[in-house]
């Protein structure tokens, strides 16, 4: 299992470099953030920029340099750099707008934010997929199940971002009628993350709930159309039909026999459920007014902050394998037939 | 042998005839009643968004004589903007953008995805290992980000064909794991045995049996592509990293309604918002209703 | 080894018996209503089966085997529409609910499925399905007891090592140790009927042999009632003592082995047995295979049901479909409106071109020239 778990993450690192050499070159080559800041300069002062402004802001970007120099001081740090580059000795390279928004320490605060809501959003549509999925398949061409089914087709056709925004103002209206603050729609939490982690959670709550519904039920469509049809197929199978066939009573026969097989299939979803919740949060974030790290990367995307970029992009990356691992590792618990060499 | 040799099959034995396997995939998508209705609103949709213009007297563009936040009337059906636009002419305008980019990625993105597929299934060994890691390298990329950074490098504003190349070019990914699984599966098949010993060429094999044969997973992907085309370019342009003014977009347009969902302008936040639900949901359904029709093992909703 | 005693009407045979009727089956009709119209699967089984005794099931792909003994344990879907009756013990099986069927089914009644590399749940190990199938129903036997209980069961169903493969999951065993595992989970609580449902056929033929000794060993264990559904008349003759021969959802030949293999009073039985390679036989046999293929049972059309196959078909066979009547008073009835014209025929009296009666000879030509008919009217 620990060996398993070893080969498994060191079978990522290709991965994740590859996916950061590929970010980097387009990011990289899509903008040049020196012009940008040259041309902003030339506007506010209405004088062309001294060549020597200009270098010093390409030396202290790196900007100096070509892209593959680039990507290899990003990661590794080595050769003539300001000490603040260098992903393998932990520091993230410098921020456009400058070291007051520190790179490092910026996605640090905003880290457990996101994952929060994409931890908690990604379970809770995954559970309710499954249950979704088991009622509609247990109850097949019922009304229930039309209506589920219907219900997973509209969610799955949602655009997040407009779900999003209706929730929010529903919010501020249900608040309005009940004359208190019970959501709270901007902002994810008063606290930051200071004082012990019950307190912290307490007080986001009202900051989480909406948000997450939004995205859990962006999340939960697809996945319940799976577990229906997984659920549907093993209901179907042989050894349901013997168990039943031994005297197992139906309930017990769903639940021991049909549910614990069918599950297996929908812990391929995890991952993509996770990384669907990433991008989901992205939007989610921006219409709360959320300081998480998908509107960071969106700032840094409209900035043209390669490095910010970049971080975001690392950090997604690790969410979503180990997503990956981690059903990898269920789908050994799940189901016998796959071992761990 | 040839006394007892012919089977006699007495006419009332046989309850139904032989058909074309196309007529048969069309009675079973026409069974489809969900998937039928939805296809009827997606020609009106269609219709809505490239004929209505030559019909109705506003296009999307402001103009003085139009009021500002007119609530819909006979004369602004959908009302009216803050700035002064006709809300059916942007409307119908907006669709078209969208559905413009929409059927470019599905159709971009499926040949891209059905021959990276094809190829990976077709050749395996350490090809497919080679492409399937690229795969993995896409799946880990965060999809947003990286179209979004790309538009938002667009020098000039971003129209729906920046758009539509963008979503093409990082969207192909689940097509291409789907024809890969399919053309495995044929792989084994005679004819694709028979096509190499007759000394077919593998772009040959793979283009003239491999992809006609994964047709049916090929054209419900594309269908679906359409929905996934639709949902990320409006979600682009919604967080101000697609289509740009002066053009518009659905997403653009509901951004701009931003928190009127539950004021006097609600018609500016839900009917752009319902739009995009319509085309992703009827397309959706005719796509499952394609997939019954054309695999029935996978039926998901009946009737 | 006992004989058995099985009725298709009223005046079913008195002789031969041994214990008490344990089920009685009349008049079983199933339905399945589909997006074409009503699938009519089973159109009136009717049998009756003695403690201890031994009946097999022949018939075509789609004949409705599977299906007769689906409906008697209240296996089919909801949506199937069952008639009739099916009485274990004198209680009234179609129609009971769950909790009731559930006290029954693998107590009293158990069945062992056609397919033995599917039927076993992966994610558990033989050994919990095993236990699983007692502690269903003796709910008060510890899990040491139940695993001591499923250990003899697999050793007494042939399992090498059963101490050790108790233990393991299914995908670890062949397919042959599966269906033994399937037929130990069939006993497990001495029931009183045994439905084997093609036990062998997905199994190679040594395997085959192996397992039927395992299915006979555990009847004579638990003293059953064994119904065995198969394709293969070889293994009726070597495992049953009464055969009931179904044709498009009915039974249309009833009868001892003996009967059946070499008195054979309906043509498909008579072609059944014609295509059967027999060593016992001394003369040099031909093998005559029926042509053509069983009817559609969806809006199946008036008249008997074999007639577009069968040489020795009249006009009134288009009719009225012949009901199962009595050969003799033995017991023995069939299903054809000229089952005694069949009298003391062999097969390629029947079916093959060589044959000597002319009045089938007629029926084969007349066959034919209406068969080359429709083959050219196939071709335009
Ligand atoms: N759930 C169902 N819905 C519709 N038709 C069904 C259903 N189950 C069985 N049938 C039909 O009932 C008929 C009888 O099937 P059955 O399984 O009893 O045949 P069988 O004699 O056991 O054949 P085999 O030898 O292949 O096992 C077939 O035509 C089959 O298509
Ligand atoms: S009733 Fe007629 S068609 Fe049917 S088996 Fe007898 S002879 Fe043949
Ligand atoms: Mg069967």
């Amino acid at each position: 299992m620990v060996v398993f778990i070893i080969r498994r993450t060191l079978m990522m690192i290709p991965v994740l470099l590859g996916a950061t050499i590929l970010c980097f070159a387009l990011v990289d080559l899509s903008n040049d953030p020196v012009q940008d800041r040259v041309f902003e300069i030339e506007q506010s002062t209405g004088e062309p920029v001294p060549q020597s402004t200009i270098d010093a802001l390409e030396a202290s970007w790196y900007y100096d340099r070509s892209v593959p120099e680039r990507y290899w001081i990003w990661l590794t740090g080595l050769g003539d750099t300001n000490d603040d580059i260098g992903l393998l000795q932990g520091k993230w390279g410098p921020s456009i707008e400058g070291s007051a928004m520190d790179i490092g320490t910026e996605i640090s605060s905003r880290f457990w934010i996101t994952l929060r809501l994409v931890l908690f959003a990604t379970i809770a549509s995954i559970g309710i997929a499954i249950l979704a999925g088991v009622v509609s398949a247990v109850k097949q061409y019922s009304r229930t199940d039309y209506t589920l089914t219907f219900l997973g087709f509209l969610f799955l056709a949602m655009p997040i971002f407009w779900l999003g925004s209706l929730f929010k103002e529903g919010a501020v209206q249900l608040n309005k009628i009940l004359g208190s603050t019970v959501f709270q729609t901007y902002g994810s939490g008063t606290t930051g993350f200071q004082g012990n982690g019950w307190a912290v959670f307490v007080d986001s709550l009202p900051y989480l709930i909406v948000p997450t519904l939004v995205l859990m039920l962006g999340g939960y469509a697809a996945i319940s159309r799976y577990q229906r049809a997984s659920m549907l197929e093993v209901m179907n199978s042989d050894y349901v039909r013997l168990a039943r066939a031994k005297g197992v009573r139906n309930g017990t026969v769903m639940r021991r026999h049909a549910l614990r097989t069918a599950l297996i299939p929908v812990a391929t979803f995890a991952p993509l459920a996770l990384s669907g919740a990433m991008g989901g949060a992205m939007v989610t974030e921006s219409i709360f007014g959320w300081r998480g790290l998908g509107v960071y990367s969106l700032d840094a995307i409209n900035a043209g902050d390669t490095f910010a970029v970049m971080a975001y992009v690392l950090i997604s990356g690790v969410v979503v394998l180990i997503g990956v691992l981690i059903s990898d590792i269920l789908y050994g618990v799940l189901d016998p037939r796959i071992r761990y060499e | 042998m040839s006394n007892t040799a012919a089977p006699r099959l007495d006419a009332e034995a046989i309850t139904s005839k032989e058909r074309g396997q196309w007529e048969l995939v069309f009675r079973r998508f026409f069974r489809h009643r969900a998937a039928v209705v939805s296809l009827v609103i997606f020609v009106v949709v269609v219709l809505f968004a490239y004929v209505g213009p030559f019909l109705w007297k506003w296009d999307y563009k402001i103009h003085s004589e139009i009021p500002s936040w007119a609530a819909p009337s006979l004369a602004h059906p959908f009302g009216t903007d803050k700035a002064g636009r006709d809300m059916l002419g942007a409307m119908m305008q907006a669709t078209k953008q969208s559905l413009n980019v929409a059927l470019v990625v599905a159709i971009g993105s499926t040949v891209i995805g059905a021959l990276y597929g094809a190829v990976a299934g077709f050749y395996r060994g350490w090809v497919d290992s080679v492409l399937m890691r690229f795969l993995d390298i896409m799946f880990v990329i965060p999809f947003l980000v990286i179209t979004g950074a790309l538009a938002g490098a667009i020098d000039t504003s971003v129209r729906w064909y920046h758009m539509a190349i963008i979503l093409a070019v990082f969207g192909w990914t689940s097509i291409a794991r789907a024809v890969r699984a399919e053309v495995l599966s044929l792989r084994e098949k005679e004819f694709i045995e028979a096509a190499r010993s007759a000394g077919g060429s593998d772009w040959h094999i793979i283009t003239k049996h491999l992809i006609p044969n994964t047709m049916s997973v090929i054209i419900v992907s594309a269908t679906l592509q359409i929905a996934f085309a639709i949902l990320s370019e409006t979600t682009l342009s919604f967080l101000g990293l697609g289509i740009q003014s002066p053009d518009t977009s659905l997403g653009l347009l509901i951004d701009a309604a931003g928190a009127s969902a539950f004021n006097e302008h609600w018609y500016l936040f839900y009917i752009p918002g319902v739009m995009i639900i319509l085309i992703a949901l009827t397309i959706n359904f005719i796509g499952d209703g394609m997939r019954d029709a054309m695999d029935p093992r996978q039926t998901m909703v009946r009737r | 080894m006992a004989n058995i005693s099985v009725s298709t009407s009223d005046k079913g045979r008195a002789t031969g018996t041994k214990g008490d009727t344990v089920l009685a089956v009349k008049d079983l009709a199933v339905g399945f209503p589909t997006d074409d119209g009503l699938v009519n699967a089973v159109r009136g089984v009717s049998y009756e089966l003695r403690r201890g005794q031994s009946l097999g099931i022949v018939g075509e792909s789609g004949s409705g085997k599977s299906v007769t003994s689906m409906a008697i344990m209240g296996l089919l879907p909801k949506t199937a529409q069952i008639t009739g009756s099916a009485k274990l013990e004198g209680e009234e099986l179609l129609g009971l609910g769950d909790a009731e069927l559930s006290r029954i089914r693998g107590k009293k009644i158990s069945m062992i499925f056609q397919d033995p590399l599917t039927s076993l749940n992966p994610v558990y190990t033989v050994g919990y399905q095993l236990a699983e199938a007692i502690r269903t129903h003796y709910s008060d036997i510890s899990k040491s007891e139940a695993r001591a209980r499923c250990i003899d069961l697999l050793d007494s169903v042939g399992i090498p090592n059963p101490q050790q493969r108790v233990d393991a999951y299914p995908h670890e065993l062949s397919g042959g140790m599966r269906q033994r595992v399937v037929i130990a989970i069939a006993m497990a609580n001495n029931p009183d009927v045994i439905i084997a449902d093609e036990p062998t056929t997905a199994l190679d033929v040594t395997v085959q042999a192996q397992v039927l000794e395992a299915l006979e060993k555990a009847r004579e264990e638990v003293n059953a009632a064994l119904i065995l559904i198969t394709h293969d008349l070889g293994v009726i003759a070597g495992h049953t003592d009464e055969v009931l021969v179904m044709y498009a959802g009915r039974p249309v030949e009833h009868g001892s082995v003996d009967e059946i293999f070499y008195q054979p009073r309906m043509p498909y039985t008579l072609g059944l047995i014609g295509s059967l390679p027999r060593m016992d036989e001394s003369r040099d046999q031909r093998l005559t295979p029926i042509h053509g293929t069983p009817p559609s049972m969806l809006n199946l059309a008036p008249g008997c049901p074999f007639r577009a196959r069968c040489p020795m078909h009249q006009d009134i066979c288009a009719e009225v479909e012949p009901d199962l009547l009595p050969i003799n008073g033995s017991g023995h009835v069939a299903a054809c409106h000229f089952s005694d014209q069949l009298e003391g025929k062999a097969p390629d009296d029947v079916f093959a071109p060589v044959a000597t009666d002319l009045s089938v000879e007629a029926e084969v030509e007349a066959m034919d020239a209406e068969g080359a008919a429709a083959a050219d009217e196939e071709d335009k």
